[in-house]
């Protein structure tokens, strides 16, 4: 019932039931309701954080696998990847409500760490599973090409 | 004879609220936005400035991606002649006096793309306001006359003295305001109109910090769900609560007039507990036809006369006479609105006193009145704070106020003993009803033998959405005005038009969906103008043409569309190219869309877009909404449908009810008529568009129209 684990960097120890999905643990026991709910299922990708460096969809990990792990949240993202997303979306306004963009940011960091310059296709095959329902898809597409760009820079 | 009516939905409201249908106004509530937090003074209802020069502009309409913080900010900052980097938007509280939509007759709410529209003059004028009272405020600080002093960017200008706003805003708070201002002149704008102009919300969304109200914590909350029943006007018969009240951190489980609801000390545990209900329903007054049966109810009703919307000359006639006939069927169905963030609300109930609710509530008056009749306080007790929506296309503006009601039901059983935190999950979503409506059109039209139009012929079947709300009187002589908007007010010249209504009852709760009735009417008016071409043997862009001489700015978005898109010269390879018009909620779009057809997979490459909406307050912003309501739009003809199977919603997830992902979007290109004309609204005109651009495309490359949406329904995936 206690998992002890790293989000953003501090040491935390999380009284919760060993099956509450890490998207719930978060928002309700932490308090970082940055990550968001939007499918429960993994079909949407808005509850994207990153477990041990890997972007993964927070409501399908169990909290009682994470003892141990390092997890990181859109409040702590720090990565140069990660900064040059932020800045890149806040450029070209690519957001619109907003709810799903936390996710489509760990999302795209995870892709810029393995592929610095995507393609489009690239972009289209690793943000996939990111829905965004008002459907700023290119711009998405282009901050992802303009955070690759500052980096590069 | 000749009617023709359209539904403006500044006169939609206006009746309601005129008519006295519950919607009560001129109550006073003491609102967050006039309180000043410590130290900022307050102009107006719309208007604070902090000593440090930072300035938030208070907006009456919920922002839900729209951009309508931005947009409301840009006229108050315009005026102000404010520096934009110091510009926060923040959402009024519920309070219909101070912040009622002006297009809505006295009631406050977000709807008909009508945000920038009613709060043009209004916003500026009080950005002009406190412009005048700061000029004055620092004549008297200076000893000089406020005619010599200028502003800009937030700064008050008088030879080498420079005043901040922030240092003056407290007495220029203090002073009268002056009864009239005059605005400036369009050719002396800054910022509107400027394209790098940011959002100001863009920060907040990029860094987790943005609050919706699922995001919200109240000291001492408990998390509910709720048990709806499957099948729509379905009702608790009976429940075990007993192995959903055993599971860790379940505290209550109560009845609430909508389902079962299961409150626990944290989301989980909610969740977890609703899993473990048993609840027996009662279906007696269900609805329990399948959606493939009122789909053929529908059709053997629109081989029959309905109520007449619109007519125009002797359409049987001009039929008869007619030396072509062309005539199609469409079918379109249920659509969830799906918005990202599902619905939810935090609710705080003290019996007796007061409701508190915060929430992304689209329509606060109606929120208001409903939650008051509920608890038997008065509308003035329910303080409604609206929060950032994540999405809405319609969903948020229920006319039964869905989700304040049910949070503040589960208060109620409770009797306030605790804050609530009321979540829908996805599947109560897509499960959860407010649909836009299935509707099925027949049309009919005439070609004489030089291939001119001389008749039009359409009978539209589907229920009313506002049958039984308090909307209902703005149905007249039994036509519901969204159910024919953008077809009775057809733009096309044609010498005999008649455009009929059939309204069944149906027993799922139908609702605006984003662009309401424009859905399938500029879907079905637009694919059947060039079904009408090909028979004719026009371009459909000629043919359109020659049908809108008398209609500018129809003209005008498909022309320029037609141009940059390139129409008069041939499609890449491969390639097939469709056009369609409409105009929505006073302003005008048309795409072209570029399409490839691979072993019937639609694959849209490219869609050019020309939007005329009057002035464009933040260009970019309404690029994004062209953007956004083509892939809004999009993912639906592609291949969205809510079904039922008697009566049970056959959909619950993105798996079977899968919206646009990123490798459906085209690329988009937005151009923007150059336009003196007042601001119209852009959030919901862009969507019903790209439906028909695309279709028409893939009638270009098959000769086949498809007229079953979505397009899986007609073999193409």
């Amino acid at each position: 019932m206690a998992t002890t684990l790293q989000i953003n960097g501090e040491t935390r120890t999380l009284e919760a039931a060993d099956d509450t999905p890490l998207l719930w643990a978060l928002r309700d026991e932490v308090g970082l309701t940055g990550t968001k709910y939007g499918c429960g299922v993994a079909l949407c990708g808005a509850c994207t954080v990153q477990v041990d460096g890997v972007a993964l969809r927070s409501c399908q990990m169990a909290l009682g696998d994470l003892e141990g792990a390092s997890v990181v949240t859109i409040e702590g993202l720090a990565s140069p990847e990660g900064r040059a997303l932020q800045q890149a979306w806040r450029e070209l306004d690519v957001v619109q409500c907003g709810y799903c963009q936390s996710g489509q940011i760990m999302q795209a960091a995870d892709l810029l760490a393995q592929t610095p310059k995507p393609s489009d296709d690239d972009i289209d095959a690793a943000m996939w599973g990111n829905v965004c329902r008002c459907a700023t898809y290119q711009r998405i597409r282009a901050g992802i090409h303009r955070a690759a760009e500052l980096l590069e820079a | 004879m000749t009617k023709r009516l359209s539904l403006a939905r500044r006169a939609f409201l206006a009746t309601a609220g005129g008519a006295g249908v519950g919607l009560a106004v001129g109550f006073r509530i003491e609102p967050a936005g006039a309180v000043s937090p410590a130290a900022e003074t307050a102009f107006n209802p719309f208007l604070r400035i902090a000593p440090d020069g930072k300035i938030t502009v208070i907006v009456k309409h919920i922002e839900f991606g729209q951009g309508a913080n931005t947009g409301l900010a840009t006229l108050v900052a315009e005026e102000l002649d404010a520096d934009w980097s110091k510009v926060t938007a923040e959402s009024a509280p519920g309070n219909a006096e101070l912040y009622a939509n002006l297009f809505w007759g006295g009631a406050q709410g977000t709807g008909g793309s009508s945000a920038i529209a009613n709060s043009y003059d209004q916003y500026r004028e009080a950005g002009a306001t406190a412009r005048a009272m700061l000029l004055q405020a620092a004549a008297e600080r200076l000893g000089v006359p406020a005619s010599e002093i200028r502003t800009e960017q937030g700064q008050l200008i008088h030879g080498e003295n420079h005043l901040n706003y922030g240092e003056v805003a407290e007495a220029a708070a203090a002073l009268p305001a002056p009864t009239a201002v005059s605005l400036k002149p369009p050719s002396e704008y800054r910022l509107i109109g400027e394209s790098s102009l940011r959002r100001v919300d863009g920060a907040a969304k990029t860094d987790g910090s943005a609050l919706f109200a699922l995001d919200l914590q109240l000291p001492g909350m408990l998390y509910a769900t709720v048990a709806h029943s499957p099948r729509f006007g379905g009702r608790v018969a009976s429940f075990d609560g007993s192995a959903a009240a055993a599971v860790p951190g379940v505290e209550a489980v109560v009845e609430i007039p909508s389902g079962v609801a299961v409150v626990a000390r944290n989301t989980w545990a909610a969740l977890k507990g609703r899993d473990a209900l048993d609840v027996t329903w009662n279906d007696d007054a269900a609805e329990t036809r399948s959606s493939a049966t009122l789909v053929g109810e529908f059709l053997e009703l629109a081989e029959r006369p309905g109520a007449v919307a619109a007519t125009e000359g002797d359409v049987s006639g001009a039929l008869a006479a007619a030396d072509q006939v062309v005539e199609l069927t469409y079918e379109f169905p249920f659509l969830a609105h799906a918005p990202m963030e599902t619905l939810d609300a935090v609710v705080r109930y003290t019996p007796g006193e007061q409701v508190e609710l915060w929430f992304g509530s689209q329509a606060p008056t109606i929120d208001q009145t409903t939650v008051a009749a509920m608890t038997g306080l008065e509308p003035s007790q329910i303080h409604v704070n609206t929060m950032l929506a994540g999405g809405s296309f319609g969903r948020r503006a229920t006319p039964n106020a869905d989700i304040a009601s049910e949070a503040t039901a589960i208060a109620m059983a409770l009797d306030g003993r605790a804050p609530i935190k009321l979540m829908w999950t996805r599947e109560d979503d897509i499960q959860g009803g407010f649909y836009r409506p299935i509707y099925v059109h027949k049309l009919r039209g005439g070609l004489d033998a030089s291939g001119r139009l001389v008749a039009w012929e359409q009978r539209i079947v589907g229920q009313s959405i506002l049958a039984g709300t308090p909307f209902s009187m703005l149905i007249e002589d039994g036509i519901d005005l969204s159910s024919v908007e953008g077809a009775s007010d057809l733009a096309y010249a044609v010498p005999a038009l008649q455009v009929e209504l059939h309204s069944p009852t149906v027993g799922v709760p139908g609702l605006w969906w984003r662009a309401v009735g424009h859905t399938h009417t500029g879907y079905a008016t637009e694919t059947f103008v060039d079904a009408l071409a090909a028979a004719a043997g026009a371009d459909p862009f000629a043919f359109r043409q020659q049908l809108l001489q008398d209609k500018p700015r129809h003209l005008g978005v498909l022309e320029l569309a037609a141009e940059r898109a390139g129409w008069s010269s041939p499609a890449p390879e491969g390639v097939h190219r469709g056009i369609a018009v409409h105009e929505s909620f006073n302003s005008f779009v048309a795409q072209v869309a570029e399409v490839r057809l691979d072993d019937g997979r639609v694959k849209v490459e490219r869609v050019v877009c020309a939007v005329d909406c009057g002035r464009a307050i933040n260009p970019d912003q309404v690029r994004a909404q062209m953007e956004g309501g083509i892939g809004y739009g999009l993912g639906a003809v592609l291949r969205d449908a809510i079904t039922l199977t008697d009566g049970y919603v056959d959909q619950q997830q993105f798996d079977t009810y899968e919206p646009l992902r990123i490798d459906d979007m085209p690329h988009v290109e937005v151009h923007i008529v150059a336009s003196e004309e007042a601001p119209t609204g852009v959030g919901e005109p862009g969507t019903p568009v790209i439906g028909p651009a695309v279709a028409n495309a893939i009638f270009a490359a098959t000769g086949r129209m498809p007229t079953r949406l979505p397009f899986t329904n007609d073999g193409l995936v």
